[in-house]
């Protein structure tokens, strides 16, 4: 009994002194800046921020926000003398490239494996977390739609219907992230022939291959060109903004991708880039984002922003995520050579 | 200075002369060594990796026959070379009637019209594609105008550029045409030589250097621009866009680097070219010249007036359509009035540090980018320093137009950021975007300086010299003076330049140290057309703003610094 008493007594007496002595030094550990870079939409960041310091009031965050492609390029590009100490929202097959460079260094944050399986992944340690994921969607404009006698696509063959000839714009794989995810993921669902075969046909239909994602869901807002593949990031944007467009999702699933953060070899403050990583597995980081993007890693919240798509998960498309970063030179040097030499663009 | 005078008052004549050449050959090395780090270092650290493969193993040639292989991309040099020819071909001869109605005619208002010919540069080069949409797209309301072609490709293309570089065919041309012997014309008239006669063998010699420059400027501002060919170019391929695809979209460094050589042939070749007639070029104002004073032409003035008008119309069209848009609830459904884009509470937390941070990058670049391209231009134009050193100095400065800006940013990257590269600590910080912006400009303010001198007589040098007199005294006498116009139209180019600058500052700018022009950039990629709207706005009036000054000053300073020209009035 005394014994007990002592042991808790000297518990209690030991965890006085740890908060005595260590308190303080908790206290004053000294403010760290993380440089943080990121392509996610910049909404996000000042609400994550807030929501973030507020369990860690010690770290700031610097942040370099651009496009997807240019923070990649960047991140190469300084690679022998790293300014980065945190990624934060890129896209999953950007880090995997990056990891394969050797500029990635595995993580498991603490709680990983609450998030749903889509957000995690499956290397120990891994290499990249989940933040929030996206969809490829189709923006129909209705307006146009009914104008010109357009038919609404409900799967992804019909958009090679002759019928939209010259009414299609799409992101070119070449140059956007989002418009490799719609081939590979054809590649994947149809099969690669097959899914080549569609191309082609699709390819009459295309009025523009856009360098930005964006772009092609803004021309089927102002009605430019009826159809833009592009994704649901842009399109419930634009609704909300009050352009008569619909957001698809074919009844035959779409691409997605999972923006994610990750830990850069190099980092200044790896220790506070942890705990950024940690944080970022919690229910609340997941409900920041919540705010702002339709589907996010912990299961249970969907609370999206005006017209996002709820219950996006369901129909996003069962792929390798794997398999598509593999395949990425191979399929786009393929698309290159099939598509990329047409020069005018189709009138409509 | 003050060491100088002391050894000019003791001892005269030759110690002077070979001060004078010291200080001289030192002022062109130290401009070469800043040349060397601002240029060509960073382009070197770039563009060497064309010669490798993506492990850094050099490989010879073999990049670019890997490039010749694809015809998509063999496609991109043909269009680019079709688009800039098109686009030189239109833009010359327009930007040549406007800037001779502006300077051999007496027509009404030419500082307004002057001030309107130079509103393409004050705003982002994005703005003439967007106008053009929504004039000649699908929902544009002047489509029809087109015949059944797409805005999207050639044409949209070939119509934004000659928008976009109308101002430097005005600017470079309109230098040319300003200074010129009006004896030459009194002759003529006694003889009476016909008109035309005049304008082929007195007019356009004199000019002869300006319309190469304007020609090589506009070729290259053309082949190297992204953002248009971005916005507008649909799936026309040019080699820009072709950079942007290998650097942004497959980060293929290597073969981004090889169409940043190719790119770098045509000034190559202007190079020439430009030597060739630089030998045959005359200087137009001799010591005794008489400034030409056009005189009143009913006719004439009428028809260059009504020529003005047109040009000035369609300038004033574009950016009006500009601003009605940005007044539209939601373009074409809904053309209710609204002020919704000019919500500024929509702007990013980081919107107001960007804007000032904007203004100190450009105030640096204009302040030190002058210096550097006036003094550079002299040293070129009026120096006796030996000829490799003048002709080494001319090739560094004619470069950086045929770089595009992503290349040269890139480059900076590589350059400045290897742990072993001393200058490294400059590295995300304010200064390394004053040097990169000033890099990627300098070509324009060099030959607009160069036009200007070449047309001031050398016997201005030689009688100084002759007299004795050092040639600082000269150039702060004499040539200064006479430059100041030239000089102030560089710093406010440089200025207004940095604050729309994008691609080549944004592999290098630091969380600190954003940009306006990014923040636009962004906030128009996330969908924020409004902020977006309303940041371009603060940097057009800041433009504005600061043109006007410099008209102001130039209205200030020039009669007394050129009373010389005006022998009536002293």
């Amino acid at each position: 009994m005394i014994d007990k008493i002592a042991q808790r007594f000297g518990g209690a007496m030991l965890a006085l002194a740890f908060v005595l002595l260590a308190g303080p030094v908790l206290a004053q550990s000294p403010p760290v800046t993380l440089v943080a870079y990121t392509s996610l939409q910049k909404e996000i960041l000042a609400p994550y921020e807030a929501a973030f310091r507020k369990v860690h009031p010690e770290i700031q965050i610097a942040w370099v926000r651009d496009a997807g492609g240019v923070i990649h390029s960047r991140l190469l590009a300084e690679r022998a003398n790293p300014r980065v100490d945190i990624i934060f929202g890129l896209p999953v097959t950007d880090i995997v490239g990056l990891y394969k460079e050797g500029l990635i260094e595995p993580y498991a944050p603490k709680g990983y494996e609450k998030l749903k399986p889509r957000f995690r992944d499956a290397r120990d340690p891994p290499v990249w977390t989940g933040l929030e994921m996206y969809l490829n969607v189709i923006c129909f404009n209705t307006v146009e739609a009914q104008k010109r006698n357009l038919p609404r696509p409900t799967r992804w063959a019909d958009l090679a219907n002759p019928v939209y000839r010259g009414q299609i714009t799409m992101p070119s794989p070449a140059m956007s992230n989002t418009g490799y995810g719609y081939i590979h993921s054809w590649m994947q669902g149809m099969g690669e022939s097959a899914a080549w075969d569609f191309l082609d046909r699709l390819h009459q239909n295309v009025a523009v291959y856009t360098s930005s994602s964006a772009t092609p869901c803004k021309y089927a807002s102002t009605g430019e060109y009826a159809i833009g593949l592009s994704t649901d990031l842009t399109g419930p944007m634009m609704k909300t903004k009050g352009a008569p467009i619909d957001l698809i999702v074919p009844t035959d699933k779409t691409a997605w991708d999972v923006e994610s953060i990750a830990l850069p070899k190099g980092s200044k403050h790896p220790e506070a880039a942890k705990l950024m990583l940690d944080w970022a597995v919690t229910p609340e980081a997941s409900q920041t984002f919540n705010k702002y993007y339709g589907i996010v890693g912990i299961p249970g919240l969907n609370n999206g922003p005006p017209n996002s798509i709820p219950d996006g998960d369901t129909l996003a498309a069962d792929y390798s995520v794997e398999w598509s970063i593999d395949n990425r030179d191979r399929l786009i040097a393929e698309w290159f050579k099939r598509y990329n030499a047409k020069s005018e663009p189709k009138g409509n | 200075m003050a060491m100088a005078q002391d050894v000019i008052a003791r001892e005269p004549a030759r110690p002077i002369v070979r001060i004078e050449n010291v200080l001289r050959n030192g002022a062109c090395v130290v401009l070469l060594a800043i040349l060397a780090v601002l240029i060509v270092m960073p382009l070197y650290a770039l563009l060497s990796q064309s010669l490798e493969d993506a492990d850094k193993h050099f490989i010879g040639l073999g990049n670019f026959v890997r490039y010749a292989d694809n015809p998509g991309l063999v496609q991109s040099v043909y269009n680019s070379l079709f688009v800039s020819i098109a686009v030189t071909a239109i833009t010359v001869p327009l930007a040549f009637g406007y800037a001779y109605a502006l300077t051999r005619s007496c027509i009404p208002a030419k500082a307004i019209f002057k001030g309107i010919a130079l509103l393409p540069i004050l705003a982002p080069s994005l703005l003439p594609a967007i106008s053009l949409t929504y004039m000649f797209g699908n929902q544009g309301f002047m489509r029809g105008l087109l015949g059944g072609h797409s805005i999207h490709g050639p044409i949209g293309i070939i119509m934004a550029q000659v928008f976009h570089c109308f101002p430097f065919g005005v600017l470079i041309i309109g230098t040319a045409l300003g200074i010129s012997d009006g004896r030459l014309y009194e002759v003529a008239q006694t003889f009476s030589t016909p008109k035309w006669r005049v304008f082929w063998t007195i007019t356009l010699p004199a000019v002869r250097y300006g319309l190469i420059s304007a020609c090589f400027v506009i070729f290259t501002t053309a082949i190297v621009d992204f953002g248009i060919a971005k916005v507008i170019g649909g799936s026309y391929n040019v080699l820009a866009i072709e950079i942007y695809k290998q650097i942004i979209g497959q980060q293929n460094f290597q073969m981004g680097a090889v169409i940043g050589v190719l790119l770098l042939l045509p000034a190559l070749l202007t190079f020439f070219i430009e030597r060739y007639v630089n030998k045959r070029q005359m200087s137009q104002l001799t010591a005794r010249a008489v400034l030409y004073q056009p005189k009143p032409h009913r006719l004439f003035d009428a028809t260059m007036l009504a020529f003005v008008v047109v040009v000035a119309l369609c300038i004033l069209g574009v950016n009006a359509v500009a601003v009605f848009a940005s007044f539209f609830k939601l373009w074409p459904y809904d053309l209710s009035f609204s002020l919704d884009s000019y919500d500024f509470a929509a702007f990013d937390p980081g919107g107001w540090s960007s804007y000032w941070n904007s203004i100190i990058m450009a105030s640096g670049a204009a302040l030190f980018g002058t210096v550097l391209t006036f003094g550079g231009a002299y040293l070129v134009e009026k120096s006796p320093i030996p000829a490799s050193l003048r002709g080494l100095l001319h090739i560094l400065a004619m470069i950086p137009i045929a770089v595009p800006g992503i290349v040269l940013g890139l480059g900076y990257v590589f350059f400045f950021n290897d742990p072993a590269n001393p200058l490294g600590f400059l590295y995300y910080t304010m200064t390394i975007l004053v040097m990169c912006s000033i890099a990627h400009y300098y070509t324009i303010p060099h030959l607009t300086a160069l036009t200007a001198l070449k047309q001031v007589d050398k016997e201005f040098e030689a009688v100084s010299q002759s007299l004795g007199v050092p040639f600082w005294v000269t150039l702060r006498r004499v040539t200064i003076p006479i430059s100041v116009p030239v000089i102030l139209d560089v710093a406010t180019y440089i200025f207004v330049n940095a604050m729309t600058t994008v691609a080549a500052v944004i592999f290098i700018y630091s969380p600190q140290n954003k940009l306006a022009s990014i923040a636009v950039i962004a906030m128009e990629d996330t969908g924020d057309t409004g902020a977006a709207c309303a940041m371009a706005m603060m940097i057009l009036y800041t433009s504005v703003a600061v043109k006007v000054v410099q008209i102001g000053l130039s209205k200030l300073l020039f009669p007394k610094l050129q009373l010389w020209r005006h022998p009536d009035a002293s």
